[in-house]
């Protein structure tokens, strides 16, 4: 186990260190700087401004001091708002995504595993249909349609639940939210949770407990559940990426101020270091959840070894 | 007691037991029977078939043009000379369906053929090489899968210059290729060691021959479920794009530009986020059951 997860670390490390090599080139070969505005700017403040921030000095110089920086979990000063740093940003704004995606893995996962084990046990039936019809739903409207109708109908028109605002983090501001970013994994997980308990039930080893005479509380949970969850769990690692990153779109329609609006005004604002910083929050977060990911494997299925594990 | 002769037959017959009694018939022409047979699946077919005449034949049946600005109609409700209603600057919704349609299915079409070509080369010469060339080209994957998609697709939109069609289909080809180059890696890696390639190579084929003519061929199935199936999120990756605003950009649309312009006056002109969400609804559907639909014609082991 010690061995593995020095490996798993040391890998995570280097693909870091790639990842953010290669977001530094491409974002330094974006047309425009971050002091670039519609109104130029007078030369002598610009320089002022480039001195100020480093930006004067070689490109390579600039690399080499950034993952110095980074390697000491400095992230840097942000260039669009004045006397903050990207630190700051993220810990402003990471507890209200944290507690949004949070909430939205318990509403899919949960969601997604009952539904699934449902559609099967009642396979062909009417909680089948029910089931896969909410799982359709989910895959085929895009995401910030998918929040906009639940902002507008469940909102605006019924006014069940606060349409907009973080509000301190009240858990009725957060309903929407939560909703909103669990419908595409709750559609997935529902899918692949049906697919694997179908194949689950038709094993022997179901037939063997039913003949047993075990409760069926017992067969479903002990015997069917736990094998059917594997495929699930495979599928956790690219869930959390969309967690991490279907963020932005929930807290721009509902306007929450977690760190995902940072993803793409960074970019459009050419905000160097707050470009640099989400990279390296999500990577190392994605990198961090697929670790576990695996480590999790082990508890659920005992057969599945970390160490001497061939390269696929 | 006695026999006559002419009471038994030899149990062989006389023909050959090699003949071959039925017409043979190909993978493709298999797969499309056991398709035919799924409702699903044809209904899918039959809706993307429709939605296809819809957006390229519909624009000469309608008497409205999709950038025509009608300023003195603006924002009307449906009607019979505005089916879909109107938008904000009195366009037709109905004829800028039709265009962003087209332009919506010419996006997933485009960039899937790039993604599918990337993938099919990438993950043909991992899988048919193998061994540390194939160990290496993993892992470079790897590392491409473990960085955020969207940072990318914004990074690359930004980079290459936003809002062009060219450059959306580009950016969405270029970076969803690795599930497509994984699935044909695994395909080829087990092809590969098959007989029928051991006796096309005693026969002398170079890798070229095996490649194209043995190789790809059969790893077909898998290709095209994963190309039907990746259509839909590189149309649902285009209209997130329109979303934060470098996707299309007006006076063209595309079904998600239509969505991401109508929700900003949801709660004036519901009907305006209503038909362009509904078309996207029903495209990825479609998809999602043609897509379903070929996985059980090609591989009828999954079949439950």
């Amino acid at each position: 186990m010690a061995k593995f997860l020095l490996k798993r670390i040391a890998s995570a490390l280097l693909v870091l260190w790639i990842v953010v090599s290669l977001t530094f080139v491409l974002m330094h070969s974006i047309p425009g700087g971050p002091f670039s505005r519609e109104k130029a700017v007078p030369p002598a403040i610009l320089k002022n401004l480039e001195a100020r921030y480093h930006m004067n000095d070689p490109l390579s110089k600039q690399y080499v001091d950034y993952m110095i920086n980074v390697a000491q979990f400095d992230l840097g000063p942000t260039f669009r708002y004045e006397g903050r740093t990207v630190n700051d940003l993220i810990k402003d704004g990471l507890p209200k995504t944290a507690t949004i995606g949070f909430l939205a893995t318990i509403f899919a996962l949960g969601g997604g595993l009952i539904l699934g084990s449902i559609a099967a046990l009642w396979h062909n039936k009417t909680p089948d249909a029910v089931a896969t019809f909410i799982a359709t739903i989910g895959v085929s409207v895009p995401s910030f349609v998918m929040a906009t109708f639940l902002q507008y109908y469940l909102g605006y028109k019924l006014g069940l639940f606060p349409p907009v605002g973080w509000n301190n983090g009240a858990f009725k501001n957060l309903v929407l939210p939560a909703l909103a970013l669990g419908a595409f994994p709750i559609a997935q997980i529902t899918r692949l949770m049906r697919t694997s308990m179908l194949d689950v039930l038709s094993q022997d080893y179901i037939r063997t407990a039913k003949s047993k005479g075990l409760p069926g509380y017992v067969i479903i949970g002990r015997h069917a559940m736990r094998n059917a969850l594997l495929p699930v769990i495979t599928y956790l690692g690219p869930f959390f990426a969309y967690i991490l990153t279907g963020n932005f779109v929930v807290e721009f329609v509902f306007g929450i101020p977690g760190i995902g609006q940072f993803f793409v005004t960074s970019i459009t604002n050419r905000d160097y270091s707050t470009i640099m910083g989400m990279t390296v929050l999500f990577c190392s977060l994605l990198v961090v959840f697929n670790l576990l990911v695996d480590i999790a494997y082990t508890f659920i299925d005992p057969r599945i070894k970390l160490t001497g594990q061939k390269g696929a | 007691m006695k026999m006559a002769q002419d009471l038994f037959e030899p149990a062989i017959s006389q023909i050959s037991a090699e003949h071959i009694n039925r017409p043979s018939t190909t993978m493709m022409q298999d797969a499309w029977r056991r398709f035919k047979q799924n409702k699903l699946a044809m209904a899918g077919l039959i809706t993307l078939g429709s939605l296809i005449l819809f957006t390229f034949m519909g624009p000469y049946f309608i008497d409205f043009n999709y950038m025509d600005n009608d300023l003195m109609n603006q924002h009307l409700k449906p009607s019979w000379t505005h089916p879909f209603g109107t938008d904000a600057l009195g366009r037709d919704t109905m004829a800028r369906l039709m265009y962003g349609g087209r332009v919506s299915l010419a996006i997933g079409f485009v960039s899937v053929l790039i993604n599918l070509s990337m993938g099919v080369f990438y993950g043909g010469i991992s899988g048919y090489f193998g061994g540390r060339i194939d160990n290496l080209m993993m892992r470079i994957i790897d590392i491409i899968y473990s960085v955020p998609e969207l940072l990318y697709v914004i990074l690359l939109m930004v980079v290459i210059g936003k809002g062009g069609l060219l450059n959306i289909m580009i950016v969405l080809g270029i970076v969803n290729w690795m599930g497509m180059a994984r699935i044909v890696r695994g395909q080829i890696l087990a092809l590969r060691e098959q007989e029928y390639v051991l006796a096309a190579r005693t026969l002398g084929a170079n890798t070229r021959r095996l490649m194209l003519k043995h190789l790809i061929p059969n790893a077909l199935g898998p290709i095209i479920i994963t190309s039907a199936l990746a259509i839909p999120s590189a149309i649902f990756m285009e209209a997130f794009l329109s979303f934060i605003g470098i996707g299309i950009q007006p006076p063209f649309a595309s079904w998600g530009s239509l969505a991401a312009e109508g929700r900003l006056n949801i709660p004036s002109y519901p009907y305006a986020l209503f038909f362009p969400a509904a078309a996207i609804a029903i495209t990825m559907l479609a998809f999602n059951f043609v897509g379903d639909g070929l996985r059980d014609a090609f591989d009828p082991k999954m079949r439950k």
